[in-house]
């Protein structure tokens, strides 16, 4: 792309920040009818989050309550497009190099401090270049300098362009924190961190632990006119079926995607007043798959053999059955769902017979190999039966290893296992969460999610690198194209399912899901008839 | 040996007990795959090096493994029970918080079994061989085989969806902000089920001991001499062979009293019961070491507490224990 192309994208983008934020800065999808205002809504988190300090803790219960109570720069859009959020517009210098944010007017923190730009340097300059596992590898190698222009407009000056930047300021990923508490503390340390101070639509009332976490409105909220609801109640109940019970006698409002078991969705989205959505996780994107440890030298080495594992897998089946329907079946390494997705790679169909002369020729001699199941519940343990006898069609010699929740870090962190299940989130663009689990300078012990195969490719190493500095999308669509065709043919993992997480909640409650994150920071625009 | 001897000989004892209890706790657990700072980095789907070492040294995973024995038994003379990093509050302060839930509903329970069991268990006795021993002896055994989780998910069906008389879970109807004697009402409301379920397995137990031993007792001498004198049957049945039967199931009642501050790891679970069990299950699953010691350490030094009583009971109770103490 000419950089007259490149300008011109620029200009369209600014301009559009900036005509979204002159209709209010809510530009999100949302109904037309008069907000209707007040209301309580009662919603299940589960597992309980460790913490609400958005900013030191990204766990998805983390997430799904403090995005309500952090905000960051930018919201996006079903399509991942960028929305205003704490900024209220923003540019693209015309060499991709210049990012640079105007800020909302008026925003103040919780503790009634107001927000300024001096906020925002701290947060991307220093906070969370210090802790945060997302930013600090994306400021280290591309940022040049976090700047302050004035009290409400930041400078971000890139080494490069870098096309993922745009993405990268998601609440959870870029969460705004509060200088004025933190500067000069130790993070991890600081009394605030139970008392979380954000910027958003509600404010922590009170958290009981094990029982429940209440949120109130936030009265003082930038966006006027702006949350509907009164308060809301994260409950905390450890048991799927009696999630289920409390949904279906009341006692929630709100199932959050995952919150039950799959066999439940679609008969509790049949009942009386309830409503289903599928939306709300394009930026997550979840994708599943069985990682092939490659650094175990042997069958799982070489090629023939992986490709003939993943001709062995009825892979409709476990959509079908073992998820109840819920998902798609990937074709390679980037979601349908996510940024660069290419469906031109080569495809693997159940055909047993294929498999068996893969296996065959790849001269696998019965050598046991194991599955090292992911221990998130029953769902997961029947998946891992059905591949086990799906491999043993053709002729491998299989078992299944169970273990805990710990016990599955450790393995997967430090490469004891043969395959192992796995799911990761995309988070929108394929140089943030994608070519993680496929770069060879990811091979780290320590890190369950990163390249755990040990897969070497110098050549898609390279299409990564190239992807995701190249001057414009249409560039990066070709080489991310190219690299999803070179990995669906080398098949360093086995991708099994891009996962669906169904929201069920009472149909009177309007607009909670409106954004690429869904609920995590949906409270925002919701009603409640 | 006098009182005082005695008791400072089982104090002493108990608190060595305590101790390897706590050494062996403190292995056991690190024994487990996986620590702390692996699984909330693991959970947050994007650790890295630097992350984990972060949190490792926030942890005192760093520490060699004896310095963290020290530090640990050290605060532990102090009654310091270690502050858990992932909840950010000291641990006595989480265990605080759960106590009164957990007693709430381990208390319940507790007296639930106690009272339905002797009295089913009574009854049976009275009427060994008729169709209300069989009935009752069935139900027990029921009762005893059935596994928890199931009748919890069961009675939730039944009373809170079927039926719709008791709530499914928690503590108390969130949001109702309830004060006085209409919080304690709904806060009964909440205990029916999950005391209900975990009384049965309890009550099983008791009410086949008390059928067991008051048969035995039933066909003693001094029962026959009894009879003999023209005592009535049911003065005979209460008098003699109840009081004499009832001493095994006070014994039991003694142990399972000092298991009542451990909670109930699946009741709690199931039923959303902010308690104990349910903070040691959490803290199991995720390695938070500090959270696991302090419920561990908080339950055996219930039990050992318990046990000296007993002891001390047995003594005050039986003169000819003290020749043996």
């Amino acid at each position: 792309m000419t950089s007259t192309i490149r300008r011109r994208l620029a200009r369209t983008t600014a301009i559009c920040a900036l005509g979204l934020a002159a209709l209010g800065f809510a530009p999100l999808s949302v109904s037309a009818q008069a907000p209707k205002t007040g209301g309580t809504v009662h919603v299940v988190v589960q597992p309980e989050p460790p913490m609400l300090m958005q900013g030191l803790n990204q766990n998805g219960p983390t997430n799904m309550v403090a995005g309500n109570i952090y905000e960051s720069l930018l919201r996006y859009d079903e399509k991942l497009q960028p929305q205003p959020s704490l900024a209220k517009s923003w540019e693209i210098s015309p060499d991709a190099k210049v990012y640079t944010f105007k800020l909302q007017e008026g925003v103040k923190w919780h503790d009634g401090k107001p927000f300024t730009a001096d906020d925002v340097v701290f947060s991307l300059d220093k906070f969370h270049r210090e802790v945060h596992p997302r930013w600090r590898p994306v400021v280290s190698a591309q940022v040049e300098k976090i700047e302050k222009v004035d009290d409400l407009t930041v400078r971000i000056t890139l080494k490069q362009p870098f096309g993922p930047m745009i993405t990268t300021q998601e609440v959870a990923s870029a969460p705004m924190i509060p200088k004025h508490i933190y500067d000069g503390t130790d993070y991890r340390a600081n009394p605030a961190n139970n008392t979380p101070i954000g910027t958003g639509p509600f404010k922590l009332k009170e958290w009981k632990k094990g029982a429940y976490i209440h949120l109130v409105k936030n009265e003082d909220y930038w966006a006027k006119g702006k949350p509907a609801l009164d308060e809301i109640y994260w409950q905390i109940i450890p048991d799927a079926a009696a999630r289920a019970v409390a949904y279906e006698t009341g006692k929630v409002d709100v199932l959050t995607g995952g919150s039950v078991d799959v066999y439940d969705v679609q008969r509790l989205a049949k009942l009386p007043n309830s409503c289903m959505t599928t939306k709300g996780w394009e930026m997550f994107a979840p994708h599943a798959w069985l990682t092939v440890n490659i650094a175990k030298g042997g069958p799982l080495a070489n090629k023939q053999f992986r490709q003939g594992l993943m001709y062995a897998i009825d892979r409709e089946f476990g959509k079908d059955v073992v998820w109840d329907g819920l998902g798609k079946l990937p074709t390679g390494p980037i979601s349908s769902k996510t940024k660069f997705y290419s469906a031109d790679v080569p495809k693997y169909t159940y055909d047993v017979a294929k498999a068996k002369e893969l296996i065959k020729a790849s001269g696998y001699k019965g050598e046991p190999l194991k599955i090292l199941a992911l221990p998130y519940g029953e769902v997961w343990s029947r998946w891992a039966e059905s591949i086990k006898q799906n491999f043993a069609d053709a002729g491998v010699n299989v078992s299944i290893e169970t273990t805990d929740v710990p016990g599955w870090t450790q393995k997967a962190s430090n490469g004891d296992f043969d395959l192992t299940f796995n799911f990761l989130y995309q988070l929108g663009d394929p140089a943030i969460g994608v070519a993680r689990n496929y770069i060879s300078t990811n091979i780290v012990k320590g890190n369950p999610f990163g390249n755990q195969g040990a897969y070497v490719n110098p050549e898609v190493d390279k299409l990564f690198a190239d992807a995701a500095v190249a001057p414009n999308d249409a560039a990066r669509q070709e080489l991310y194209t190219k690299v999803q065709q070179v990995l669906a043919e080398d098949l360093p993992v086995l991708w099994l399912l891009e996962m669906e997480f169904p929201t069920i909640y009472r149909c009177n409650i309007k607009n909670l899901v409106t954004t690429a994150i869904g609920v995590n920071d949906g409270f925002r625009d919701a009603t409640k008839d | 040996m006098n009182l005082l001897q005695f008791l400072s000989g089982r104090l002493a004892k108990g608190v060595l007990t305590l101790l390897a209890i706590a050494v062996l706790n403190f292995f056991l657990i690190r024994a487990a795959p996986g620590d702390p700072a692996q699984v909330l980095a693991g959970e947050a789907g994007a650790a890295d090096a630097v992350l984990l070492e972060q949190l490792r040294e926030r942890f005192g995973l760093n520490e060699p493994l004896l310095t963290q024995l020290w530090i640990y038994l050290k605060g532990y003379m102090t009654l310091d029970l270690g502050f858990s990093y992932r909840q950010q509050q000291p641990v006595l302060a989480l265990v605080l918080d759960r106590l009164p839930a957990t007693l709430l509903l381990t208390g319940a329970a507790f007296l639930i079994s106690l009272v339905l069991g002797t009295a089913m268990g009574a009854l049976a006795a009275r009427r060994a061989g008729k169709w209300s021993d069989s009935l009752i002896t069935a139900l027990a055994l029921i009762f005893y085989a059935t596994p928890l989780f199931w009748v919890a998910l069961m009675s939730q069906i039944v009373f809170a969806l079927k039926l719709g008389i008791v709530p499914n879970v928690g503590y108390e109807t969130i949001g109702a902000n309830y004060t006085g004697l209409a919080r304690a009402l709904d806060i009964g409301r909440h205990l029916v089920l999950p005391a209900l379920t975990l009384g049965l397995f309890f009550t099983a137990l008791y009410a086949r001991m008390m059928r067991a031993s008051m048969l035995e007792v039933a066909g003693a001498d001094f029962v026959k001499t009894a009879r003999a004198k023209g005592v009535s049957p049911p003065r005979v049945w209460r008098r003699h062979v109840a009081r004499n039967a009832i001493l095994p199931v006070v014994t039991l009642a003694g142990l399972q009293a000092g298991q009542l501050v451990g909670g109930a790891v699946l009741t709690e679970t199931v039923f959303a019961w902010p308690g104990i069990g349910r903070l040691m299950f959490d803290a199991l699953v995720q390695r938070d070491y500090s959270v696991l010691l302090g419920v561990f350490f908080v339950s055996s030094a219930m039990v050992v507490g318990f046990n000296i009583l007993t002891d001390l009971i047995y003594r005050i109770a039986d003169p000819r224990i003290e020749a043996g103490a």
